[in-house]
């Protein structure tokens, strides 16, 4: 017998507490704009997030163009595509990625999905909003400073970064961009004690832990590893700040610059390194984990099957969680950190696709004896998996400190970061836009819009990237403004880059057609009704939808069973929600 | 069925993109042959696993797709599975890893008679330094680079009186002989990088790192930066030039000692007591 976290198992406990008023809002401005109501904070932090992700997106059309055309744009020069690359590569991992999965997701979602009538901190939870905004206003800011934006690279590695052979070293560049991040994470503290908090003390009566839908898990969990990852940033950055306006020493040893003996001296760049990637490596995972989650509910309930193996599923995300604070330093294979330190990342790296594994497998098998609708959601989750495998898969390359050799630093460390990161979340970001957006905006998008932006997206992103890892391979290097005569790259090369030029501009005009949907079914889509997915998680169970403040009316739901009850044997319908007691649906003992 | 379509196309174009790509390694110049190998190796068993798994889930769209009156199975876990599925991919990592680490392990051993070679780097240049008769290096510092002393020589140390230095000009190496490449940056991080040697490594101001290597082919090889070090970061190129040794020695005895260098620069250098 195993114990199967559905069905009858354990009693309702009663309420612990009295079921709190919250603040309602008095005016228009504080229901819409000012609001402490994480339904609308998420909206915020989705819209800020795809409006930076726009200009990312054109960053990206820019250096591509110029990778494909070298000197063809004469307002593309070296300065300026540094610039792109930098900006583009920030954006996208703090300010989108980052941002919309934890803030725009996570506040949507996880009151929802838990039975909470809002966060347990609103008013902390607004102003991470607001400051959020802040960090973005200081980050565009550089756009407009004198000298522009930095060019460092979205590593900032000093001590290039603070010296005057990269643009905005010794300008407002440099600055700008660390005070926003060091803006951006104050704000997200805030949001993410909310969140955290929320997981552990706000759940609904009879939600166990073991009963959360593993969207909740992944958010969760991404966050309790954010609030460890991004203090090490933080430090890094207020440290930069002070080597470059205090002239302080952290990260600058002597150095001769451009024929003069700067005033520093004795600091550690690498030390700088090892800070950044303490951040940088469990920031992966920040991004994959609530991504890892979300897709798991997309496919069990468009496949009408349960999560296949959901505590092994539930231990992966926690048992990735933690290994990832102990991989940081395989960023820094070739970095000139002791050598022999790769002996223990490599390993620990290596381990770390284990559970990962278990993941891909987990999905899979979810699929196995399913009952599939190819809504798309389900299509999103399925490219997902396509493109996550291919970029799980090639940084067993990477992680393998001898192979990394050859490969970093290359172009295919660029397309396997792509991939694996950006692409393979940002599709399961679509797939869950297409899956909650009725609930959030009582219509649903339109269907044939929505295949024309999966397909473009989908194929168009993997022609993009799987290609560009044999550049690596041929040993192109990563952030060349052009890559000039160089005697082992042939002319060939050349024509690739064209191609993935072409690719990249077509899935960024793709993209045209989903901002088109979001809004044109805002207003002529079809009803979505309370339950169009026929899912049994909490957030389509609102008496209202979209739901009102306080989400649940007069009376906070019970949960009487698991987020996985599709297709139970003997049930009348193929999905039992979660607040069903269990003498209205099937009750099982399981046995495997 | 477009779907199941298109992803058995992703598995059959993938694999024969793969394999017909133009797109490959340089042919390789150096002694780590089995890093290739290594690579290989993860080429295999990430191909496996990447057509297996987008294949299946091909398979199962084809067959458990919906039709009305379908219905999902109900099987929560299966304990059996998941564990014999765990420990395949355990294996299949630690088939990719081991041999990773022996070879890692032979990377970083730098053997006795590799003769040392420095490498200064700053932007956007390279320079080089060889030992001289006494097959030592002197002692260098960022503190004492100057327009005279570009690497930031010693002058009080005798060893790196008779120190070859070649200002931004072309490296040479002998044929089949270790090197031990030493790395100096005197202004922001570089990384000395030639992909037939198929080794890289970092450059850092205020620390020296190294690896080796030994070349196995005569022939010209273009120096690239790995590491962005500024605007100037794609036009930083240099030349390895490996040689025969005969034409080693002739080139050697060309350049130009420390000593000689100060001397035509109108310094002279004392040596220490």
């Amino acid at each position: 017998m195993v114990e199967i976290p559905s069905g009858s198992a354990g009693a309702i406990p009663a309420a612990e507490v009295e079921d709190v008023e919250l603040y309602h809002p008095g005016s228009w401005w504080t229901k819409y704009v000012f609001s402490q109501d994480a339904k609308i904070i998420a909206v915020q932090y989705s819209m800020t997030a795809i409006s930076i992700g726009l200009v990312a997106l054109v960053l990206s059309w820019l250096m591509r163009l110029q990778l494909a055309f070298p000197g063809y744009f004469a307002f593309i020069d070296a300065d300026h595509y540094y610039q792109f690359i930098t900006m583009h590569g920030m954006i996208m991992v703090i300010y989108l990625l980052t941002a919309l999965f934890l803030g725009g997701f996570g506040n949507y979602l996880i009151p929802l999905m838990v039975g909470a009538r809002d966060m347990v901190f609103p008013y902390a939870n607004m102003l991470s909003y607001w400051i959020y905004l802040l960090a973005v206003l200081i980050l565009v800011a550089g756009f407009f400073a004198p000298g522009g934006p930095t060019g460092a690279g979205w590593t900032l590695y000093p001590p290039q970064s603070v010296l005057s052979g990269t643009p905005g070293g010794k300008d407002w560049g440099i600055l700008l961009m660390l005070s926003s991040l060091i803006v951006f994470i104050i704000g997200f503290t805030m949001g993410g004690l909310n969140y955290v908090v929320t997981v552990l003390q706000g759940r609904a009566r009879g939600m166990t832990l073991m009963r959360m839908p593993l969207t909740v898990w992944g958010i969760f969990t991404a966050t309790v590893m954010a609030l460890l990852a991004f203090p090490a940033l933080f430090v890094a950055c207020v440290m930069m700040l002070f080597d470059r306006v205090l002239g302080t020493s952290f990260f600058m040893p002597a150095i001769v610059e451009m024929g003069t003996q700067l005033q520093h001296g004795g600091g550690s760049p690498i030390l700088f390194q090892h800070l950044f990637w303490f951040f940088g490596h469990p920031e992966v995972y920040i991004v994959a984990l609530p991504a890892f989650g979300i897709v798991s509910d997309l496919i069990s309930t468009h496949a009408r099957k349960n999560i296949f193996g959901y505590r092994m599923m539930v231990w992966a995300i926690v048992i990735i969680g933690a290994l990832s604070f102990v991989v940081w330093a395989h960023h820094m294979y070739v970095s000139g950190m002791n050598p022999a330190f790769g002996f223990f990342f490599a390993t620990t790296t290596l381990i770390i696709a284990v559970p990962t594994a278990i993941k891909v497998y987990n999905w899979v098998l979810t699929l196995w004896r399913g009952d599939i609708h190819l809504t798309l959601p389900m299509l999103f989750a399925l490219a997902f998996i396509v493109t996550f495998v291919n970029g799980g898969l090639t940084g067993l390359f990477l992680g393998n400190v001898v192979v990394d050799v050859p490969l970093s630093d290359t172009m295919f460390v660029v397309a396997h970061f792509h991939m694996v990161m950006g692409v393979a979340p940002i599709l399961v970001i679509f797939g869950a836009i297409y899956h909650w957006y009725p609930k959030v905006t009582g219509r649903m998008l339109n269907d044939v819009l929505g295949h024309i932006h999966f397909w473009i997206t989908f194929l168009g992103a993997y022609a993009i990237f799987f290609p560009m890892h044999y550049l690596g391979l041929l040993g192109v290097p990563r952030r060349y403004f052009e890559m000039g005569e160089t005697a082992f790259v042939p002319p060939s090369a050349h024509t690739l880059n064209i191609f993935i030029t072409v690719m990249a501009l077509l899935v960024g005009a793709g993209q045209m057609v989903f901002l088109f949907n979001l809004v044109w079914s805002l207003f002529r889509g079809r009803e979505a009704g309370g339950n169009p997915w026929r899912a049994t998680t909490l957030e389509w169970q609102t008496p209202q939808t979209p739901p009102a403040h306080g989400n649940w009316g007069k009376d906070l739901p019970v949960v009487y069973r698991w987020a996985y009850d599709y297709s139970v044997p003997g049930a009348a319908e193929d999905f039992i929600p979660q607040n069903v007691p269990a003498s209205d649906g099937v009750t099982r003992e399981v046995s495997a | 069925m477009a779907v199941v379509l298109i992803l058995v196309l992703i598995v059959v174009g993938s694999v024969l993109f793969h394999v017909l790509s133009p797109w490959w390694w340089t042919p390789i110049a150096s002694n780590w042959t089995y890093i290739d190998s290594t690579l290989v190796i993860t080429f295999w068993i990430t191909g496996i696993v990447f057509v297996a798994v987008v294949s299946f889930m091909a398979y199962c769209v084809f067959r458990f797709r919906h039709k009305p009156g379908n219905q999902a199975a109900y099987e929560p876990e299966n304990r059996r599975l998941e564990w014999l599925l765990a420990s395949g991919t355990a294996v299949g990592v630690a088939a990719m890893l081991a041999p990773g680490l022996v070879v890692w392990n032979q990377f970083i051993t730098v053997p006795d008679d590799a003769v040392p070679v420095e490498v200064v780097s700053q932007q956007w240049l390279w320079n080089f330094r060889l030992p001289g008769a006494d097959g030592k290096l002197g002692r260098a510092e960022t503190r004492d680079v100057s327009a005279e002393n570009p690497l930031g020589l010693n002058k009080n140390d005798a060893s790196g009186l008779d120190d070859v230095i070649i200002e931004g000009g072309e490296l040479h190496l002998p044929v089949g002989k270790p090197v031990r490449i030493l790395l100096r940056s005197v202004d922001v991080l570089h990384d000395f990088y030639v992909p037939e040697f198929r080794a890289k490594m970092d450059m850092i101001p205020g620390m020296i790192t190294y690896f080796w290597f030994t070349p196995t082919r005569t022939g010209s090889f273009e120096i690239l930066c790995a590491e962005l070090c500024g605007v100037g970061h794609p036009q930083m190129r240099g030349t390895v030039v490996v040689d025969e040794d005969a034409d080693y020695q002739t080139w050697l005895g060309q350049q130009q000692t420390f000593t000689q260098l100060t001397a035509s620069s109108g310094e002279p250098p004392r040596p220490a007591n």
